[in-house]
């Protein structure tokens, strides 16, 4: 553990990428196995079912540490962790020095013999276990088991970097090291092991590849050069997923490496007929009827379905529109070129419809046609255009210059901050989630919440404002006087019976501080809700 | 101690340029230019420009001098010195926040009461070390009060800068340590003093902002390691291995670029939450604080023997309901002071 916890220490130390990686690298290098395969665990933001619920260690600290709850709730809005606010209140209890220490276990041990059985365990044993716990702990490893406990350990370290640090110990490939750590597998010695076999270029039947991910585009589009160069689709809003025919078996993964194969059992059995063994496929599911995508909102309901009955399979057809080839006849294809992907995978594809269509190309010789085709893209369902080089092999992670993604302009409207919430995190202690509210009837009705799109120094200046135009609490929410204007963006709207307000944004952000409109000028729901219409 | 009964009007109050004493013609720290102001220490949000006389405790008068100008009014007494203003008698206490700063205790007629000012309680080589003062009534500031600001010893801590410095001079960075330019930087100056007495010259480059105030502390006997002056380095200077002080305003700012891939630490009380360091995008954070903490703030009160307490500044709110809780008297009082602001 203590070894874990001076990891996570140096990791939050240093800002710097090349320092993180040397962390990395210097602890897989020294730990044993079977605790480093739990690094790499929690380390790439994999989770575990929790153990017990947060509130209740909120309490057994506040017992600890003998304070009262509302200063506990204070301490913790202002910290914006709770395992942090957990170890800062309960560090120095009575005395200023650390508590005797209780000998170290290795991080693996403290898994098997102490977390996971925690899970069994009635509450009044649970408290009685993690409260010794932390009166064996100095305050940075409270902090670190606290996180354990509470499945949420951050660690400001991208994927990719721990993929670079494997790779470098174990002298392999990154992405042959990042398709090891694809999928699901077991934290155990042997799998930490098999990180670093030799890449042989055979690997276990059900990974998915790493996915590639479109950068949006920011430049004019005549930048990208000949259009004759590029590939271009239609940008679907769906779930971004893998399909793989291997073995015999299939395996449908999305985008957030969840095995997601039975939520989608049609696709799943048409696959197996189509597809020879040794396909793998990159793709989005979409909600799918005559040829054209339903909302997600379609898709939504379907993925949040315990039971998948006859009546909802009918409502929410799906299919699987198919973008790119990365496997064929059991060769690797991700450094062949696009264009080469393309056409095998159209060849394969022929006879896939209605189920595994291929993503159609827009055709265009210009931009300007292809800025045209972009217009279209609303009336399409769709969200913009994917620009794709033809020459490019599929590449692993969101690397910039081949996969541009050229979304459609959002909706704005203009809406009156109403409420205001303190962050977490890096925004803790500074009023960062605002609630914004339009017109109707004469009455403000929120209908917006936006964490994102201002600037650090207008973030500040807001805080100070909030700060001195509070007009009520509401626990850690604050009610504000209704004068700032914000322009808000988003992607989508539809008519919602869970507002109050009657309809649900899409992405909701903030485009600007319109500090040169008054309140009066902000927009109406009438006015949004004739966007539904149009 | 008891209020003595049949208590006329409070002997400090709030009007639109500060705490005023009607019963001495002063204003404690105000914000505003008034006729006399009694100041409790050098930092810009407690000593303002404006008024007509200052009257402070000595060893802050050079301080104040800086800030305020030399042509500013300002008379110095010594700690503990009775001055009698108006109908009340007037004397500073050492708040052992920085150099000469003092907390003000105002007496009429057997009443008691005591404004802290900023203060602390840990042990610090560059000032005097703070003074319980016995009150009826005790104005405490509440920068730092919730449960989750405790503080190790600075000393502990500045073997951490030490460290820290030690590991960027092998790596061959500058290390440049954002701190407030008064009281902070003196301090820190003051502790690495300490804890590398004997070694070899150890110079530490300032910014222009620390350097005057330096030597205020150094004229008044304080022990620090050397300092010079980014400022009087030449063109190409390199700072690799060295390490800086400056005002966290300095940070980001076109001033940084000579020192190159330097690492940054900002050294505050704030800095015990990772959130706050977070934000500030420094690489490490240093929880060295001239406030009180959490525990000390209570022990301040509890040993004041104050049977009412206005809390002021930062988490008033939080410490004057906690007080309430226990049995206090307690209530807060709306005031500009900034404590140590958190940006």
């Amino acid at each position: 553990m203590k070894r874990f916890a001076t990891l996570y220490e140096a990791l939050d130390r240093t800002t710097s990428t090349n320092e993180k990686v040397a962390a990395l690298a210097a602890y897989f290098g020294s730990a044993p196995p079977e605790d480093a395969a739990w690094a790499v665990w929690f380390l790439t933001g994999r989770r575990l079912k929790r153990f017990l619920p947060s509130r209740l260690l909120a309490g057994w600290a506040m017992a600890e540490a003998a304070i009262p709850d509302w200063l506990f709730e204070e301490s913790y809005a202002s910290v914006g962790d709770l395992a942090e606010t957990i170890s800062l209140v309960l560090d120095g209890r009575g005395d200023r020095g650390d508590p005797e220490p209780a000998p170290d276990l290795p991080l693996s041990r403290w898994m098997a013999e102490r977390l996971l059985p925690l899970r069994g365990l009635p509450p009044e044993e649970q408290r009685r276990e993690v409260t010794a716990w932390w009166r064996g702990l100095p305050r940075w490893e409270t902090f670190v088991l606290n996180k354990l406990l509470t499945g949420e350990l951050r660690v400001g370290v991208s994927q990719t970097l721990v993929e670079r640090a494997l790779a470098q110990v174990a002298g392999v490939p990154p992405p042959a090291l990042a398709h090891r750590l694809m999928g699901t597998w077991e934290p155990t010695a042997d799998f930490y092991a098999g990180l670093f076999s030799p890449d042989t270029g055979e690997e276990d039947g059900a990974r998915p590849y790493p996915f590639y991910l479109a950068s949006p585009l920011e430049e004019p589009v005549e930048s990208l050069g000949e259009p004759g160069e590029w590939l271009v689709e239609w940008k679907w809003d769906g779930i971004r997923a893998q399909l793989i025919r291997r073995g015999g078996g299939i395996h449908l993964w999305s985008r957030g490496e969840e095995l997601i194969t039975e939520r989608f059992p049609e696709l799943a059995r048409a696959a197996l007929s189509l597809l020879p063994d040794g396909t793998v496929l990159d793709g989005e599911i979409l909600a799918f009827r005559e040829g054209r995508p339903l909302p997600f909102a379609v898709l939504q309901r379907r993925i949040g379905r315990k039971k998948l009955t006859e009546k909802v399979l009918a409502e929410a057809p799906a299919a699987f529109v198919a973008y790119d080839l990365l496997e064929h006849e059991g060769r690797d294809l991700r450094e062949t070129a696009l264009a080469t992907r393309r056409e095998i995978l159209e060849r394969l594809l022929e006879l896939g419809r209605p189920l595994f269509p291929v993503s159609s190309r827009v055709e265009a010789t210009a931009w300007e046609e292809v800025a045209r085709a972009r217009t279209e893209a609303r009336e399409r369902g769709v969200e913009g255009l994917m620009l794709k080089r033809l020459s490019s092999p599929y590449r692993t992670g969101r690397k910039r210059g081949d996969w541009w993604k050229w979304k459609i302009d959002p909706f704005t409207l203009d809406a009156v901050l109403v409420y205001a919430q303190a962050g977490h995190g890096r925004r803790a202690n500074l009023f960062t989630d605002y609630t914004f509210a339009v017109w109707s009837g004469g009455e403000l009705v929120p209908v917006a919440k936006a964490y994102s799109g201002l600037s650090d120094e207008e973030i500040a200046t807001l805080d100070g404002w909030i700060r001195r135009h509070t007009l009520q609490k509401f626990g850690p929410v604050r009610a504000v006087e209704p004068l700032q204007v914000f322009e808000l963006a988003f992607e989508g709207i539809a008519l919602s019976t869970r507002h109050k307000s009657g309809i649900a944004v899409r992405f909701p952000r903030i485009a600007r501080w319109r500090t040169d409109k008054t309140p009066d000028q902000a927009d109406t729901l009438e006015g949004i809700r004739r966007l539904i219409e149009a | 101690m008891k209020i003595p009964p049949m208590t006329p009007a409070p002997l400090l109050r709030i009007d639109d340029c500060g705490l005023f004493c009607e019963a001495g013609g002063f204003h404690v720290d105000p914000w505003k230019g008034v006729e006399r102001a009694v100041i409790s220490h050098g930092h810009g949000d407690h000593a303002r420009w404006g008024s007509q006389a200052y009257l402070a405790a000595a060893p802050s008068v050079p301080i104040l001098k800086r800030r305020l100008g030399e042509e500013a009014r300002i008379e110095g007494v010594p700690f503990g010195e009775r001055v009698r203003l108006g109908e009340v008698t007037v004397s500073f206490h050492p708040a052992g926040h920085i150099l000469g700063s003092a907390q003000v205790r105002v007496e009429r007629g057997g009443e008691v009461w005591v404004f802290s000012g900023d203060y602390k309680r840990d042990a610090d080589p560059t000032c005097e070390g703070f003074e319980i003062v016995p009150c009826h009534t005790f104005i405490t500031e509440a920068t730092f009060a919730l449960p989750i600001y405790r503080w190790r010893p600075a000393a502990a801590e500045a073997r951490e800068v030490l460290a820290w410095w030690e590991g960027n001079r092998e790596a061959g960075r500058a290390s440049v340590l954002f701190c407030y330019a008064l009281g902070k930087a003196q301090r820190i100056l003051g502790e690495l003093a300490r804890i590398t007495e004997g070694e070899r010259d150890r110079t530490v480059f300032v910014h222009g902002a620390v350097e005057p105030l330096n030597e205020c502390y150094r004229q008044a006997g304080v022990v620090m390691l050397p300092t010079r002056p980014v400022a009087e380095t030449t063109r190409g200077q390199s700072f690799a291995g060295e390490l800086v002080l400056a005002p966290p305003s300095a940070g980001g700012s076109p001033w940084m670029r000579r020192f190159g891939h330097a690492a940054t630490a900002f050294a505050s009380g704030w800095m015990r939450v990772r959130g706050t360091r977070r934000r500030r995008g420094v690489d490490r954070g240093f929880v060295i604080s001239d406030h009180a903490d959490w525990p000390d703030l209570l022990r301040t009160i509890a040993e004041t023997g104050a049977e009412r307490v206005l809390t002021t500044h930062g988490y008033s709110d939080s410490l004057a309901r906690y007080l309430r809780e226990r049995g206090l008297q307690a209530g807060t009082l709306a005031t500009p002071f900034a404590g140590e602001a958190a940006d």
